[in-house]
């Protein structure tokens, strides 16, 4: 039997639907999973008039790209899960090293560096497609193992072998 | 460029005079789509995040999702440096930290704001929210914000 994993298109249709689609926030946001695999995780957050911070400018708020890096650090944090873990986010930081232009779609690109038993660590930049021109830089950690039950997405790292 | 150019700053010389604090959230499309807006607390300016469907990140629990939390404890850091400063323009955001200290159950939730250092170009902001319980925040927030017009703009 194939994995849904071990296809691409397969993996992010099924990251699509469990990290956004079925997450009312993420979707209302119109996330768009665009690369997942083993500890990284990138989303698009696409630019759109609701979302402004500054009337003036077109500029985005940071609220939009806060849970944009929220979302995409917590995906990273998923894919590392070798055992199912309810999961939450324990600090997040986030540096606005630039405004984002207006109009323009933000790319998220997350990696969950280290897991240890009760606490996962990730950092993140965002960037309108050049990795090397960042909007905003982050640093997430999340807390494994609290309550509630386990969600779909917060077990498949059991899965996602590559 | 004239402070009143900017239609943020344009409505809150209108709200000094008529006080009504809700209305300086109009001004910002993302508050409106977010349902976020000052109120007057009892001798503070207070922020509310209305309770919509929209605010959900986790639908099990349910909780709330957690950059709504930041992104409120950021507009309620602008609305108070808005309103309890002489700010003459729209504050920059340089960084945020924010904590999350309890998962936030799909209620309103309510943030205050106080300034913990003011330079002449920065300041810094500490922010806490909760919901039912003052006593019990779900997240608190620090943040730098760039106050002075002529310096490189990052976002809001």
């Amino acid at each position: 039997m194939t994995s849904p994993f071990s296809d691409r298109d397969q993996r992010i249709a099924f990251f699509q639907q469990w990290f956004s689609d079925t997450i009312p926030h993420s979707k209302a946001l119109g996330l768009k999973i665009i690369a997942v695999r083993r500890g990284f995780g990138s989303m698009q957050l696409d630019w759109r008039e609701e979302l402004v911070g500054n009337p003036e400018t077109g500029v985005l708020a940071g609220g939009p790209l806060t849970a944009l890096m929220d979302s995409c650090c917590g995906m990273s944090v998923a894919t590392m899960l070798t055992e199912p873990k309810p999961f939450a986010t324990l600090d997040l930081r986030i540096d606005y090293v630039r405004p984002a232009t207006p109009g323009k779609a933000v790319i998220a690109e997350a990696e969950c560096y280290r897991v240890t038993h009760s606490v996962a660590f990730t950092r993140a930049f965002a960037h309108h497609g050049d990795p090397k021109d960042p909007i905003a830089a982050a640093a997430g950690t999340f807390m494994l193992g609290t309550k509630g039950e386990v969600t779909r997405p917060q077990s498949i790292g059991t899965e996602v072998k590559s | 460029m004239s402070a009143l150019a900017n239609p943020l700053m344009a409505r809150l010389a209108e709200v000094r005079k008529s006080g009504d604090v809700a209305k300086i959230a109009e001004a910002i499309p993302y508050a409106r789509w977010m349902r976020i807006a000052p109120e007057n607390g009892t001798g503070e300016l207070l922020t509310r995040m209305r309770y919509h469907d929209d605010l959900v990140g986790n639908t099990f629990l349910p909780a709330i999702h957690g950059g709504t939390l930041g992104a409120m404890l950021e507009m309620a850091a602008i609305f108070h440096l808005l309103w309890e400063t002489d700010t003459e323009t729209v504050p920059k955001i340089v960084n945020i930290t924010v904590d999350y200290l309890r998962s936030a159950r799909p209620v309103d939730v309510i943030a205050c704001a106080k300034v913990t250092k003011q330079g002449r170009r920065m300041v810094n902001v500490y922010a806490e929210a909760w919901q039912d319980d003052r006593a019990k925040p779900v997240a608190t927030a620090n943040a730098h914000f760039l106050i002075k017009s002529d310096d490189a703009p990052p976002s809001l």
